[in-house]
C-alpha cells in the first residue's frame, strides 16, 4: 500500500482521533478500540477490553461444580451448549465417568446445533456489514428455530444450562427429534441460497478477499484456533486432533482455508456449517441402534437426581444434598479439558483440591486469545475492512471479558 | 508423524536441564513439570524448537495462588503440539511477595494479553513484558482480585458468609 509522504507543516499530516465503541453499531458488542485514523486509512489502535469482566473464575472459586454451568452459558452465548458440554465433560474427565454412547450422540447433536448457530449469527454479520441485509436476515431466521429445539430440551433459548454432570437433565422428547428433523430438512436449501447469493457475489469478494489475511505463522504465533486457524491454512480441530465425546464414530471433513482472508473465514464457516448437518444426520442415524431412553450415565453420586426421585427415595435425597453442598467425592487432580468451541479451542483448567469448589478454575478463552491480534493488524488497513475484520473474527463480548 | 512419549520427553528434557526439572506428573495422561524462573524461557523455548515434538503452539498462561506455600503462586503454561497431538503443562513456583518472572513475548504474540491478564488477576510481573498494563480490571482496582485473600463477597455482609457456601 502506498502511504502518501506529508512535510511535517501539513495541515494534512494531522491523525483524527477516533472513538470506536464501547457502544457503537458496528462492532456487535461492547468492544473499545481508539484508532488513529490517516484519513480513512488506520495508522495505529489500542483495544480496551473488559467492559463486562464478570470474575467469573473467582465465582467458580466459590460454588460446587454443577452451579458453574450457567457461568459458562455466559462466555460464548452465541452457542452456550458447546460451552456446558464443555464443562460438563471436563469435571466428568476429573471423575473418570464414561458416558453411554446415546448420551455422547446427543451431546454431539445439541453441539451441533450450537455451532451451526454460533456460525450462522458470524456469517450474517460479515454479509450485513459488507451491505448484505437480505442475507442477514434470511438465514437468521434458521437461528430461531436452532433456539427453538433447545427450548424444547432445556426449556431456555440463549443461555441454556443444559445437560448436567454425568448426562441430561431428561430426554430430548418427540418434538424436539421433529423438529431437529425438520431443521436437517429446511436449513441446507436455505445455506444454499444463502451461499449462491454470496460465494461468487462481486461485491461481496471485492469486500472481503485478500483483506485481512493473515498467515498461518501469524496465525500460530498469536494463538489462534478455530475457523480463523483454518482460513489460514493448519488444520487443527479439537474434534480431530483430541477426539471428545465421541467425535472419534463420526464421518467429518475439517474444511482449511489458504490465505488467512475474510473471504477465506467466510468459506470454512460455511462449510463448517454443512459438516455440522452431516454429523447430526450421522447422529440421529447411530441413536436408533442405541437402547432407547438412556440420557445419563449411572453415577447417581455424581449426577443430579431429579426432584420427584430427591422426594421419595433416601438415596436420592442423599445424593442430592452431598451434590449440591458440593460434598462429592472427587479426586485431589488437575486437568485440562478442550472443546472445539464456536470460534475456537475453548478449554477448561480445573484443580480440585477436595474442597466444595475447584480450587482454581481458568477458561482458556478463544475469543480473548484471537482478539488480541485485531489491533495490530488493522494498521494500514481502511477503517471499513477492520470493521469487516473484526465481524468476521467473530469475537464474543461474553467469552472475550469472561 | 511417530508417537512421542511422555517418557521420551522427559528424557530429552532431563539430560538438557538436569535438575532443574522436578515434581514430574502425568495426571490424565498430560505430561505435568515445574522449573525455576531463571531458566523458564530457556524451557519454553527448548520446547518449542524441540526435534522429537514441536510445542510450537502456546495454548494457556495462567496463574494459581497457594498462600500456605513458600513459593506461592504458580505460573502455569500449557503447550501443544499440534502436529504430534501431545500437550505438556510447565508450572513455576514463585515467590508471591516479588513475584516477578521473564515473559514469553519473544517466543509468542499470544503471550502479550494472556500474561496482561495474569497480572492483573495475580500480579504477576512479567519482566521485559512489552505493555504491562491491567486488561479485564479498571487501571486503578488496586488489588490483584484472583489472589485468595480477597473474598468474594462484601466482607460486611452477614447472610453471606464463604464458610456456608463452600470456601
Amino acid at each position: 500500500m502506498n502511504q502518501p509522504v506529508y512535510t511535517d507543516n501539513d495541515p494534512q499530516n494531522e491523525l483524527v482521533t477516533l472513538n470506536l465503541g464501547p457502544t457503537h453499531p458496528a462492532t456487535h458488542g461492547v468492544f473499545q478500540n481508539v484508532i488513529q485514523l490517516d484519513g480513512e486509512r488506520i495508522v495505529s489502535g489500542v483495544s480496551t477490553i473488559g467492559y463486562i469482566h464478570r470474575a467469573f473464575e473467582k465465582i467458580a472459586e466459590h460454588r460446587p461444580f454443577y452451579q458453574i454451568t450457567p457461568l459458562t452459558d455466559r462466555l460464548n452465548y452465541c452457542s452456550s451448549p458447546i460451552n456446558n458440554m464443555g464443562w460438563h465433560m471436563t469435571v466428568e474427565k476429573l471423575l473418570g465417568i464414561e458416558m453411554p454412547k446415546r448420551v455422547d450422540y446427543l451431546r454431539v447433536i445439541i453441539m451441533e446445533l450450537a455451532r451451526i448457530s454460533d456460525h450462522i449469527i458470524c456469517n450474517t454479520i460479515i454479509a450485513q456489514d459488507t451491505g448484505a441485509t437480505t442475507t442477514f436476515l434470511y438465514l437468521f431466521q434458521f437461528r430461531e428455530h436452532i433456539y427453538e429445539i433447545y427450548e424444547e430440551i432445556c426449556g431456555a433459548r440463549l443461555t441454556t444450562n443444559v445437560g448436567r454432570i454425568g448426562g441430561f437433565e431428561r430426554d430430548f422428547n418427540e418434538i424436539a427429534f421433529a423438529k431437529i428433523n425438520k431443521f436437517l430438512k429446511e436449513f441446507p436449501v436455505a445455506l444454499r441460497e444463502f451461499e449462491s447469493l454470496l460465494n461468487r457475489n462481486r461485491i461481496f469478494i471485492d469486500r472481503t478477499a485478500k483483506v485481512a489475511a493473515v498467515s498461518a505463522e501469524q496465525a500460530l504465533d498469536y494463538g489462534w484456533t478455530g475457523p480463523l486457524l483454518r482460513s489460514a491454512g493448519v488444520d487443527y480441530d479439537v474434534r480431530v486432533s483430541d477426539p471428545y465425546s465421541s467425535y472419534g464414530d463420526f464421518d467429518f471433513e475439517v474444511p482449511v482455508g489458504t490465505s488467512g482472508d475474510i473471504y477465506d473465514r467466510y468459506l470454512v464457516r460455511n462449510e463448517e456449517m454443512w459438516q455440522s448437518v452431516r454429523l447430526i444426520e450421522q447422529a440421529l442415524e447411530k441413536i436408533k441402534h442405541e437402547p432407547a431412553g438412556i440420557f445419563h450415565a449411572d453415577v447417581p453420586e455424581f449426577y443430579l437426581p431429579a426432584k420427584e426421585e430427591v422426594y421419595n427415595n433416601m438415596e436420592a435425597l442423599i445424593y442430592h444434598f452431598k451434590i449440591v453442598m458440593g460434598e462429592i467425592d472427587a479426586p485431589k487432580a488437575e486437568v485440562y479439558h478442550s472443546v472445539e468451541g464456536g470460534n475456537g479451542e475453548l478449554g477448561f483448567y480445573l484443580i480440585n483440591d477436595g474442597g466444595r469448589t475447584p480450587y482454581r478454575l481458568h477458561f482458556r478463552r478463544p475469543s480473548f486469545i484471537n482478539y488480541q491480534m485485531f489491533a495490530p493488524m488493522s494498521k494500514g488497513m481502511l477503517l471499513s475492512d477492520a470493521i469487516i475484520n473484526m465481524s468476521s473474527m467473530n469475537i464474543i463480548a461474553g467469552e472475550l471479558d469472561a | 508423524m511417530a508417537e512421542v512419549t511422555n517418557q521420551e520427553l522427559i528424557q530429552q528434557l532431563t539430560e538438557k536441564f538436569g535438575g532443574k526439572i522436578i515434581g514430574i506428573t502425568e495426571p490424565y495422561g498430560l505430561l505435568t513439570f515445574e522449573t525455576t524462573k531463571d531458566v523458564i524461557i530457556d524451557v519454553l523455548a527448548f520446547l518449542k524448537q524441540n526435534t522429537l515434538a514441536s510445542f510450537n503452539f502456546l495454548t494457556d498462561i495462567t496463574a494459581v495462588h497457594y498462600p500456605e506455600k513458600k513459593h506461592g503462586i504458580a505460573v502455569v503454561y500449557h503447550l501443544h503440539s499440534m502436529v504430534n497431538r501431545i500437550r505438556v503443562r510447565v508450572k513455576v513456583f514463585i515467590d508471591e511477595h516479588h513475584p516477578e518472572i521473564p515473559t514469553a513475548t519473544p517466543l509468542w504474540n499470544a503471550a502479550n494479553w494472556m500474561e496482561r491478564e495474569t497480572y492483573d488477576l495475580f500480579g504477576v510481573k512479567f519482566e521485559g513484558h512489552p505493555d504491562l498494563r491491567r486488561i479485564l480490571n479498571m487501571d486503578d482496582l488496586g488489588v490483584h482480585p484472583m489472589l485468595k485473600q480477597y473474598p468474594l463477597e462484601d466482607p460486611n455482609r452477614v447472610d453471606k458468609k464463604d464458610e456456608y457456601f463452600g470456601r
